[in-house]
């Protein structure tokens, strides 16, 4: 319904150069992003990246010191009502009331929506029911677990079905359970035709749900792709060895650099060495070349107690597209290691 | 966590629902000026009912006002409680409503601290509709709070000349100023939202207003520049305003004042506040 409207083909969002300066902390540093429309986009960083200020800025609720966008096809400075109608905002810092209850906080912003009363009463326990917050309801929300608070957040961004809905690290915090529902529910919302831009720190949830992956880093992206480019920049994957003897680790981190073409770090357990693999061109050769590093590791006589194969962690990934770990600004790090 | 029906139900039903509920999205419709301002209205008014409490500092001040002033200065002007509560009840009502003005601006800087300022600053609603409905419940609790001051008075034995037009007219002129104080706080907890700083500041503001006025003390016995400071005092004028309203035998100049000094501050303070509230850090 909404989805017809002019210029369908422009996409959900064109930033460019976006900057945002606290201070003497570049918190973006400039920023060019496109989302398609319909898509789920991820914003992956750690903290203190310039993920919720993107968001901001993309929302109309900071002003960029440098930079354009345009949003839904509106100007960001110049349109910023038509992006306030068209658009949601949910996560880390649009907060519901804690002292109301779900049903009120929902009732406060239906009517901030302009429906009616009887449409609001029937949009929000249609909301609560379908996000199963129907027992909850009557409950002031401050007492509501992590997961229930989350649901209805994004509840109350689908009062009117948005066009385009921010998500700001929606999963952080949440038990496995509730955060496999919120994946579910955000899978849903994009199926249905809104372009999602969710940030996240988790490699994982990038991956499961976002189809492009942008990760931004000292509020500049430096890495862009989908999941599958993405990976086969950072690696295939990471093989932790565990030894039976700590002794052996010099010889086998020698053994497996040779084996393999791929970075080899002694992990912080003394017994165990991990191997950041590099993407093969075809998939089925990683089972090949660990095989061959298992029996190259036996013909030099090194007791292999356990072998693991993973998918790289963030920490992981950044060090490979970044050439340093995800954290704090390095000046910081340095002086901490120095 | 879920009710029991809702484990059992099957996730393919659940998630179509969701569906569904997507499809059928109420139209997209922009809330008028009015009916968001009520809104608003209606939200602090919720949260009134869930925490009592807020109401505390309404209640508490003027009961302890009312009483404190009147057996504390009474004493000094002498004659019966009656005769002095004319003089001293319309200055109680004054100083308590402006007093209680604080702790709305103290709220409007806990809401910019959670987060839910942004999330209204996120929808497409008229701007002044956040600060309007802030004075619609202010409002509410400033009544509120002029009722125990005036209801108490009678209880002490108060007969007010200028009768009930004479406590409305004086009340709706308390309420009205209490209202431009409202929109200051609201300005000033927009630029610092610290519910702690906006009370410091409010505070710093108002205590010198009460005192240095004629509230408590004939102004004759004061200094010759505090005598200067009350003359300027828009609480001093608001104070003799509803005591004239009060003990009938009004005349214009107080009043005028008042109405002067109240228009000016809010006439500053609620562009500021829509600039504020529009502005984008
Ligand atoms: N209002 C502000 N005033 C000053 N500095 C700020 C402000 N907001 C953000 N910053 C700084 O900007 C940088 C980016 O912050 P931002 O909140 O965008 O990071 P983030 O990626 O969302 O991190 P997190 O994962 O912790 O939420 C940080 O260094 C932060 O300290
Ligand atoms: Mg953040």
């Amino acid at each position: 319904m909404s989805k017809n409207s002019m210029g369908r083909d422009h996409p959900a969002i064109e930033a460019y150069g976006l900057v945002k300066v606290y201070g003497e902390n570049r918190a973006l540093d400039g920023i060019d992003l496109t989302v398609r429309r319909g898509q789920v986009f991820g914003f992956l960083g750690p903290n203190g990246a310039g993920k919720t200020t993107t968001i901001r800025i993309l929302a109309t609720l900071t002003r960029p010191d440098g930079g354009t966008a345009r949003v839904l096809g509106h100007d960001l400075i110049g349109e910023r009502d038509a992006i306030r109608a068209r658009s949601a905002v949910t996560g880390q810092f649009a907060a519901l009331d804690d002292d109301l209850t779900g049903y009120e906080n929902l009732s406060i912003l239906g009517r901030l929506h302009g429906l009616s009363g009887a449409a609001v009463r029937r949009r929000a326990d249609d909301l609560l029911d379908a996000f199963e917050l129907a027992g909850a309801a009557g409950r002031p929300v401050g007492g509501y677990s992590g997961g229930m608070r989350r649901r209805l957040d994004i509840a109350a961004g689908l009062i009117v079905t948005p066009d385009l809905l921010f998500l700001d690290e929606p999963t952080t915090g949440l038990d496995p359970r509730s955060r496999n529902q919120v994946w579910e529910l955000v899978r849903r919302i994009a199926e249905a035709g809104t372009t999602v831009l969710l940030t996240t720190q988790y490699l994982e949830e990038a991956d499961q749900l976002a189809e492009q992956i942008a990760v931004i880093d000292h509020g500049r992206i430096v890495a862009e792709g989908t999941s599958a480019q993405l990976k086969s920049r950072v690696g295939s994957g990471t093989l932790h060895v565990r030894l039976l003897d700590g002794e052996q680790r010099p010889r086998a981190r020698q053994v497996l650099a040779g084996a393999l073409d791929g970075t080899v770090r002694p992990a912080a357990d003394p017994l165990t060495l991990s191997v950041l693999l590099p993407a093969p061109a075809d998939a089925t050769d990683v089972g090949r070349l660990v095989g061959q590093a298992m029996t190259m590791l036996a013909e030099a006589r090194v007791a292999v107690a356990e072998v693991t194969l993973g998918q790289p962690s963030l920490d992981e990934a950044f060090l490979a597209l970044t050439g340093h770990p995800a954290g704090p600004a390095p000046t910081d790090h340095e002086d901490v290691n120095a | 966590m879920s009710t029991p029906a809702a484990i059992t139900r099957p996730a393919a039903e659940r998630t179509d629902r969701i569906d569904l509920l997507l499809a059928a999205s109420p139209p997209r419709r922009r809330a008028g000026a009015l009916a968001a301002s009520a809104t608003f209205g209606r939200r602090a008014m919720l949260k009134i009912k869930h925490d009592p409490k807020q109401l505390v500092d309404s209640i508490a001040i003027p009961i302890l006002f009312t009483v404190l002033f009147t057996y504390l200065f009474g004493g000094a002007l002498g004659g019966s409680p009656g005769d002095y509560l004319t003089m001293l009840l319309p200055g109680t009502l004054s100083m308590s409503i402006a007093i209680v003005t604080m702790y709305g601006g103290a709220r409007l800087a806990k809401d910019v601290t959670t987060g839910a300022f942004d999330r209204f600053r996120s929808l497409s609603v008229w701007r002044g509709a956040f600060v309007l409905g802030g004075l619609l419940s202010d409002a509410a609790r400033y009544l509120f709070a002029s009722a125990m001051v005036v209801l108490l008075g009678l209880a002490m034995g108060y007969r007010p000349e200028g009768g009930a037009p004479g406590v409305l007219a004086a009340v709706a002129l308390v309420v009205a100023f209490g209202l431009s104080l409202s929109l200051l706080w609201a300005a000033v907890a927009l630029l610092v939202p610290d519910q702690g700083v906006v009370i410091s500041i409010a505070n710093l503001v108002l205590m010198p207003l009460s005192f240095a006025s004629n509230i408590f003390v004939q102004p004759s016995t004061m200094p010759g520049w505090l005598q200067a400071v009350v003359e300027v005092n828009p609480l001093s004028h608001v104070a003799t305003a509803a005591r004239e309203l009060m003990n009938g035998g009004a005349g214009t100049g107080a009043v005028t004042w008042s109405l002067v000094a109240t228009a000016v501050i809010a006439g500053v303070c609620a562009p500021l506040d829509l600039h504020l509230y529009g502005r984008r850090g």
